[in-house]
């Protein structure tokens, strides 16, 4: 990552300070700072191991074999990302490694980030008169109102539900990147880093996972 | 410059939102906005949405799986034996 390299040319490393104290710690045995990395981050990296193996346990087992490859390169980390994508490049690569033993399909690696998810060629889930007609672009049907208060939407169980159900079915590629964006909420920079997206493919998988998501909500207000 | 129809500009809702359109093409979306409730409305319901979808997060880890990685780091720390220590 040379551009790191050259915005942090006045520091040893591109770690923030937060990092760099928790690296000195933990290079130095303490395990109150392993501690709290894992309350941080051991959750989150189980379930992106869910996406490239088959079940939760081989999750768990990922998870921590990618924490004592953590603990194993903590001497050999020169802090040119921050520890936390340091950190889940490991947990993606260890998780690649036993999928591809299982077998399974790797969802980023094998298709080498573009749209895994094949059933996009034409992606509109909307209807919208056609060129050529007087209202051509404008809605053919337009959204109608979902009658709930943000904060009702927000605390409902069958909302939360729904939201599952969509994801679902969601393609793995964008399945993932919605996760990790907007409930985990990594940033598009950490996101591109871990699962080495470009930005642009990273928008396309997030934009249409977020339209299926909500186009499912609609339609569960729609038949309400 | 072609203003935005209602299509396009579902298409690039998240460019918006992540601050990707260029100047031009944000005006165009602001512009399309502030004349069209419809469009007006999609984008609060995507906006919408992804709060929503803020609230899954669950950072719980099992504490069985916990015990585990403390013992990895002890096994860790006992074969590294850090000089610092
Ligand atoms: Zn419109």
């Amino acid at each position: 990552m040379p551009e790191l390299e050259s915005a942090t040319a006045t520091t040893p490393t591109g770690l923030s300070g937060e990092d760099e104290a928790l690296l000195v710690r933990l290079r130095a045995g303490h395990e109150d700072a392993f501690v709290e990395l894992v309350d941080r981050y051991h959750a989150q990296m189980v379930r992106l191991a869910l996406s490239f193996v088959s079940s939760h346990s081989v999750a768990e087992e990922v998870a921590q074999e990618a924490w004592l490859g953590v603990l194993k390169g903590l001497d050999r980390f020169e802090g040119r990302s921050s520890l936390k994508t340091w950190i889940f490049r490991i947990l993606t690569n260890t998780a690649k490694t036993r999928g591809q033993r299982e077998s399974r399909i790797v969802p980023f690696a094998s298709l080498g980030g573009t749209d895994a998810d094949g059933e996009d060629a034409e992606f509109d889930l909307e209807r919208f008169h056609p060129p050529g007609d007087a209202l051509a672009g404008h809605w053919m049907s337009p959204p109608g109102e979902w009658e709930t208060s943000p904060e009702d939407l927000m605390l409902s169980g069958e909302v939360r539900a729904q939201i599952e159900g969509a994801m679902a079915k969601l393609g793995p590629s964008q399945r993932e990147v919605m996760r990790l964006r907007d409930i985990e909420g990594w940033s598009s920079e950490e996101v591109c880093n871990v699962l080495e997206l470009t930005e642009t493919n990273q928008r396309v998988l997030l934009h249409r996972a977020r339209t299926k998501v909500r186009q499912a909500l609609a339609q569960y207000f729609a038949g309400r | 410059m072609a203003a935005l129809s209602c299509h396009e500009l579902v298409g690039v809702v998240t460019d918006y939102l992540e601050g990707a359109l260029p100047e031009a093409g944000r005006d165009r979306f602001e512009s399309h906005l502030a004349a069209c409730p419809h469009c007006t409305r999609y984008l609060e319901q995507f906006r919408l949405t992804i709060a929503a979808t803020g609230t899954l997060s669950e950072d719980v880890i099992e504490p069985a799986a916990k015990e585990d990685l403390l013992r990895v780091f002890r096994d860790w720390k006992a074969s590294a034996a850090p000089e610092t220590l």
